[in-house]
């Protein structure tokens, strides 16, 4: 890679440790890539639940966090993705202390290196949306697929260790989608079917992920009969993201850089045709059961409209089983002022803040509960859920709410 | 680019050569687990168990600890970026992943664990290793050699 005076000092260690093992990192995975240079960044965003730390992780941060030669904060707006918990009702998830004195620790360390903890994966909702043609370093997968393709601003997949790496340096590796040409279409598929909800967006992104195949694929979608709105396209993105680790699509007349199919269209695009019945059959392939232990809204979090929509149909009910609604610390207190949280909790629903339920010691807190058969709205997270050991089933918010009420799922 | 030599005639696979475009970490040796599958430390695995434990996946129920891991292609979930480097300091970590494509997330999981990765060939990875083959795996050449 070629580097530049500055990129040269961090490297060599001329601005402290802090820099120097940051720019070791990115050069690394610069390399590996054929990177040319580094390209400056305005804004990092980075996961670091300590599920996925683990103990080690959190030593690392610590680690860079204590240094106390040279630089070892920060130089842009560096934020944060969900929690492992929510502080305030980890007791009643079912968690141990280990695990919450675990992400204090990690919280201090990330405070401490200058990192804002808005432990949100919806900043583009709720923070600061990227805008066309900025370069940043985003760290959730969902993240950066809604970034890329609905604001039109540029970055790859930055896992915790890169994204505050970034966050560090200012910059990152020029590679992928970062570049003009890995952002055409690799794949037309043409849809017959617009969704309506949700879950039927999500389970659409599914498709189309499955159909990509891989986070180098660039689908681009024909044929939506209207422009989906901002919660639509944030549960589609996120399901082609889990599907199919893609990283930007584009929505011919409707995402910024596709106001024509010849503006993103690639040589050699694949061809493929979707429709409603592609939707059901992804979604009746997790229905393999009628009762449910619980529900779950997360993944992305919930933005306040969808909040407000669960609120209205959490109305008159009495809830069976637990009921979780996860959002963002940035949106909930807007739910408690709208009344909204109330209404949810009346009916025996909880709803949680900087936390995501998957990034939430799944696996402990289904043993610790009881929970194997979950439904929920979100097809990221039924993909994600198998693993933990969970029976994940996907519907709609309304079927959600009703089994809820009657412990199963119509 | 690349390509496929035989060097050795003992068996069908044993000797073949492919090179991959790109490659990073120490030189190992080792079993290879080979799958025309995808792969998501936070997804696919047990890794406290140290076993794939999706059940769909089909290297459900296996041991990947110590396994040079032949795949298709990277997942989604950037959360792999932390876990490879938390599977080492448990000594719960495959030797090496070799995929078809991968993304950024398991190179950036690599680095930080310093595990073995390759990916890029110019045939089918996950045809052209025999499952249960000794291979090895030298990132300075970007080779991966069928013993």
């Amino acid at each position: 890679m070629k580097l530049s005076k500055e990129e040269k000092a961090m490297l060599a260690g001329e601005r402290g440790p802090v820099p120097r093992i940051a720019m070791e990192h990115q050069v690394k995975v610069g390399t590996f890539f054929g990177a040319p240079d580094f390209v400056p960044v305005t804004q990092a965003h980075i996961m670091a639940d300590t599920e996925s730390l683990g103990e080690s992780g959190v030593a690392w941060l610590e680690m860079l966090a204590a240094e106390t030669k040279g630089d070892r904060t920060v130089r842009i707006p560096t934020i944060t993705d969900p929690r492992g918990t929510d502080f305030t009702k980890s007791k009643k998830l079912g968690q141990q202390d280990w695990m919450v004195a675990l992400e204090r620790r990690a919280v201090a360390a990330f405070e401490k290196l200058g990192v804002s903890m808005t432990d949100t994966c919806i900043n583009y909702q709720t923070v600061l949306a990227a805008t066309r043609g900025e370069h940043v370093a985003f760290g959730d997968t969902g993240v950066v697929i809604y970034s890329n393709s609905v604001c039109g601003a540029r970055s790859n997949f930055e896992g915790g260790p890169s994204a505050l790496s970034a966050g560090i340096t200012g910059r990152t590796p020029r590679y992928g989608y970062h570049l003009d040409e890995r952002r055409r279409g690799t794949l037309h598929v043409r849809t017959s079917y617009t969704p309506a909800s949700l879950n039927d967006w999500g389970a659409l992104g599914g498709v189309v992920g499955k159909l990509a195949g891989t986070y180098w694929d660039v689908p681009i979608v024909e044929g939506l009969d209207r422009a989906p709105t901002s919660d639509e396209l944030k549960h589609f993105g996120a399901a082609m993201a889990s599907f199919g680790s893609v990283a930007l699509f584009h929505l011919v007349g409707i995402t910024p850089e596709a106001a024509r199919l010849s503006d993103v269209a690639g040589k050699r695009m694949r061809k493929c045709a979707v429709g409603r019945k592609d939707v059901n059959a992804l979604q009746k392939s997790y229905k393999v059961d009628e009762k449910v232990d619980v529900v779950v809204f997360s993944a992305p979090q919930l933005s306040i409209f969808e909040l407000r929509a669960l609120a209205q149909l959490c109305d008159g009910r009495k809830f069976k089983v637990p009921l979780l609604a996860v959002t963002s610390p940035q949106v909930k207190p807007d739910s408690d002022r709208f009344g909204y949280t109330q209404r949810i909790e009346a009916a025996g629903g909880t709803v949680y803040a900087g936390m995501c339920f998957y990034q939430s010691y799944a696996r402990e807190i289904a043993e610790a509960n009881g929970w194997k058969r979950l439904a929920t709205n979100s097809a990221k997270m039924v993909n994600i859920l198998g693993g933990y050991g969970y029976t994940p089933m996907l519907a709609s918010m309304e079927q959600c709410v009703e089994a809820a009420q009657t412990g199963r799922l119509s | 680019m690349i390509s496929t030599v035989k060097i050795h005639r003992k068996s069908k696979a044993a000797g073949k050569v492919l090179v991959a475009r790109h490659a990073m970490g120490p030189r190992v040796s080792g079993e290879a687990l080979v799958a025309k599958d995808g792969f998501s430390a936070r997804y696919d695995l047990d890794r406290i168990a140290g076993i794939f434990s999706r059940p769909a996946h089909k290297l459900a129920g296996q041991s990947y600890v110590g396994k040079i891991l032949v795949l298709d292609t990277a997942k989604g979930g950037v959360a792999s970026a932390w876990m490879l480097a938390e599977m080492r300091s448990r000594d719960k970590v495959p030797l090496a992943i070799v995929f078809n494509t991968v993304n950024p997330i398991l190179v950036q999981g690599a680095a930080l664990g310093d595990i073995t990765m390759m990916a890029g060939f110019d045939e089918d990875v996950t045809a052209a290793i025999p499952h249960g083959a000794q291979v090895e795996i030298d990132p300075a050449r970007k080779t991966l050699r069928v013993l």
